[in-house]
């Protein structure tokens, strides 16, 4: 590396060099730009090809191209010399200054998000912004919070974690619609707070089951079986229509009740009992707090569980499976709770995703969930609880936000839709993130345990587990 | 004499169609260190992995007598038993340590299976109670005994990965002593070691083997650690014993000598008739 080779700490820029790549990372674009950009076949009228001519577009391109390359070998240089002064002290000093009064604000903001909103918006207006925000947000905090115990802590590369979500949404579907209205008639209100944790069991159940016969395989082979299982579970939800109803889904779940008092119109309603005007904000909040405990209370499991001899053993799996053998650790069992943790996790926000909706269908668990799960864990840094809230917010947040920015529309025309840009962004936010930090947005590791002082340990130094 | 800690009986590995391991008998003594030597490839490692559970031997027995006179049939035994049952702990000839996690996490992780019934399989670890508090009081004092022992003590909280060579041995071997092991077997303890750890390392063992709960097992090339610590030496060439007894007998056995420096071509017949081949 350069900076082994210069003693001084600082090197000067060099600027021809930074001018001369500029201008060949130009040149190439334009060398590319001509045939896919300047040229444009259209058909006219009379279904005749016209050859348009775009070169100021491929002049754009170049332009952008080039500035952007320059000002990044401005940033590597201005990264070199931060690395070369900056290494003993560790991490950034504005993060050190902030970092002791982020959680109890971050903790305050949520808690009070709804009630900001509904001050903000009106009680119309705030729907959106507390359920397409808020609550799906932390639907995908705890989903990533789940999968963390698998991918982050067991490091077990798990693809079909939407299939527990799965499991944990039509558990509850089916529960309420047939079993709870035939069988226990008088237990309707409270169908959604018995079949959470019936939820969560069952996909526990189904993390087991398909846990004992994969465990066995390591790194690439357990993420296609797991792929596989992912894609099972929906094929069968698709095919066995006499469980599941097939594509059609299922409808008319029924809703969470304010433990027992239902949020509708009638008289023994939520807003009738509170003396309130009916309005459904109210059970926009209230889905907004249970989803709230449902995330805290995976967390609080999840530090709880690393300190635990359990939580160490899932790490030490993670970094050396060999030697956890030779220690009399049962890796069979230890990546069977991790991996049995997780799913039911998954099956505790599946249940409320069903309750949230009303409606299921197979549709809603794509292989695409689990990547965009997945891709929030490694995004936030394996392991780190607080890294999966800020790629939640990032991921799902910034995809709703792109859906908001209808001034974009005054700049590219009225036929100009952002959000169809989205897959774009995302895929652009992975590249840089794969560039300017490979391990996620927390790459350090916390220590489980202290002797003297806490250390935060390097991301460079812990291992990211193969199987 | 005593009856032997561990008895190796006819052991015998085979990869396909190569011997690794060839009719293999010896014993390893309590309160002794026994030395496994032989030239590269000769298998000892492979005895160790089976020892281990990392293999099952293709034939042999290997029984274990605890000092209880609770015996063990190590090659019976599922993997994570040897340790926590049968009480065998080995440290790796590539060091296998934790290295994101740190020194004192290593040793921790080594005491998980007391800790997990410690912490009702996690349940009463989750609710807080106090016997599992006390347990894991009891582990960190362990673990701290151990860094002072092997003075890391000031170290505990860095990532193991960051120890220097020398470092890492010994905390490998601390790992594997956390486990309260009747039989610690090191897979090359000496390897890569300069004059002055390896000789801390001597220390190290012969004290294990002074507190009389630990017998020792080790594969080792360097002599001059075998030489200055063993009880016992069992040589191996190709997979079959050619001499095993105390190092002096050992160090002057012609049939070692052979394996280790070759013979003259003119003498090979000579030799050949003297060991009886």
């Amino acid at each position: 590396m350069t900076q082994a080779n210069t003693p001084s700490s600082t090197e000067a820029f060099d600027l021809v060099q930074a001018v001369k790549d500029a201008g060949f990372a130009g040149m190439v674009t334009f060398g590319l730009c001509v045939p896919i950009v300047a040229f444009r076949a259209e058909q006219d009228m009379a279904n005749k090809l016209v050859l348009q001519q775009r070169w100021w577009m491929a002049l754009v391109i170049t332009g952008l191209v080039i500035v952007a390359r320059f000002l990044f070998s401005l940033h590597q240089h201005s990264r070199r010399n931060d690395h070369a002064q900056q290494a003993p002290a560790g991490t950034s000093s504005a993060l050190a200054l902030i970092k002791p009064y982020l959680a109890p604000l971050g903790f305050g903001f949520i808690t009070i998000y709804p009630l900001m909103m509904l001050a903000i918006h009106g009680p119309s207006g705030s729907i959106k912004w507390i359920d397409n925000f808020g609550i799906q947000i932390l639907i995908y905090v705890m989903l990533g919070w789940g999968l963390n115990i698998v991918v982050g802590l067991a490091g077990l590369l798990d693809l079909g974690y939407v299939a527990f979500y799965a499991v944990g949404a039509y558990s509850y579907a089916l529960i309420a619609t047939k079993v709870i209205p035939e069988t226990f008639p008088f237990l309707g209100v409270w169908a959604f707070w018995i079949c959470l944790p019936i939820s969560g069991l069952l996909a526990a159940l189904w993390g087991i089951l398909l846990g004992f016969p994969v465990l066995r395989l390591r790194g690439d082979y357990l993420a296609i079986v797991t792929l596989a299982f992912g894609e099972i579970i929906r094929l069968v939800l698709i095919n066995w229509v006499d469980f599941s109803n097939g594509y059609a889904g299922l409808s008319s779940i029924p809703r969470p009740s304010f433990f027992g008092i239902p949020f509708n119109a009638s008289d023994t309603g939520f807003a009738a009992v509170f003396n309130l005007e009916f309005s459904p904000i109210y059970r926009t909040i209230f889905l907004y707090y249970v989803i709230l405990v449902l995330s805290l209370m995976t967390a609080y499991v999840t530090l709880k569980l690393r300190r635990l001899p359990v939580g160490r053993a899932w790490e030490a799996l993670r970094e050396d499976e060999i030697a956890c053998r030779s220690l009399g650790i049962n890796t069979t069992i230890t990546k069977l709770t991790a991996f049995s943790i997780g799913a039911m996790f998954g099956g505790f926000a599946g249940c409320f995703f069903a309750a949230r909706q009303g409606f299921i269908s197979p549709e809603s668990f794509v292989f695409l969930e689990s990547a965009q799960i997945l891709a929030i864990v490694v995004l936030g840094g394996m392991g780190s609880l607080f890294g999966v809230v800020v790629a939640s917010i990032a991921l799902v947040g910034g995809i709703e936000i792109l859906r908001e920015l209808d001034f974009l529309k005054e700049v590219f025309g009225p036929t100009f839709d952002p959000s169809q840009y989205r897959m774009l962004v995302f895929g652009v936010a992975m590249v840089l993130m794969m560039l300017w930090k490979p391990r996620g947005l927390i790459s350090t590791r916390d220590p489980s345990v202290v002797y003297k002082e806490r250390k935060a340990i390097s991301g460079s130094m812990v291992q990211e587990g193969h199987g | 004499m005593t009856t032997p800690l561990l008895k190796v009986e006819h052991l015998t590995m085979r990869f396909g169609g190569l011997v690794a391991v060839n009719d293999l008998s010896f014993d390893v003594h309590r309160g002794e260190i026994t030395a496994l030597i032989g030239p590269n490839g000769a298998g000892k490692t492979t005895v160790f992995n089976c020892i281990t559970g990392f293999y099952k031997p293709t034939e042999g027995r290997l029984g274990l007598r605890h000092p209880d006179s609770k015996t063990y049939l190590l090659e019976r035994l599922p993997d994570h038993h040897i340790n926590w049952k049968a009480k065998v702990a080995r440290t790796f000839q590539n060091i296998r340590l934790f290295q994101g996690m740190t020194v004192l996490e290593n040793l921790l992780v080594a005491q998980h299976n007391p800790l997990m019934l410690a912490s009702g399989y996690s349940i009463l670890g989750l609710m807080g109670s106090k016997s599992y508090l006390k347990s894991e009081k009891a582990a960190l004092d362990k673990a701290v005994a151990w860094l002072e022992r092997i003075n890391l003590i000031d170290r505990a909280d860095d990532p193991a990965g960051d120890l220097p060579y020398g470092d890492q041995r010994r905390l490998e071997i601390a790992r594997a002593m956390c486990t309260d092991p009747v039989l610690l077997c090191l897979d090359e303890p000496a390897a890569g070691l300069n004059p002055r750890e390896s000789l801390e390392l001597n220390t190290l063992l012969t004290s294990i083997r002074a507190d009389g709960q630990t017998s020792l097992l080790l594969i080792e090339h360097d002599m001059s650690v075998v030489m200055a610590i063993s009880d016992h030496v069992v040589v191996l060439d190709y997979g079959v014993k050619i001499s095993d007894g105390a190092p002096e007998e050992v160090r002057n056995d012609p049939r070692v000598i052979a394996a280790y420096l070759g013979v003259d071509d003119d003498e090979v017949a000579a030799v050949e008739a003297e060991v009886g081949l």
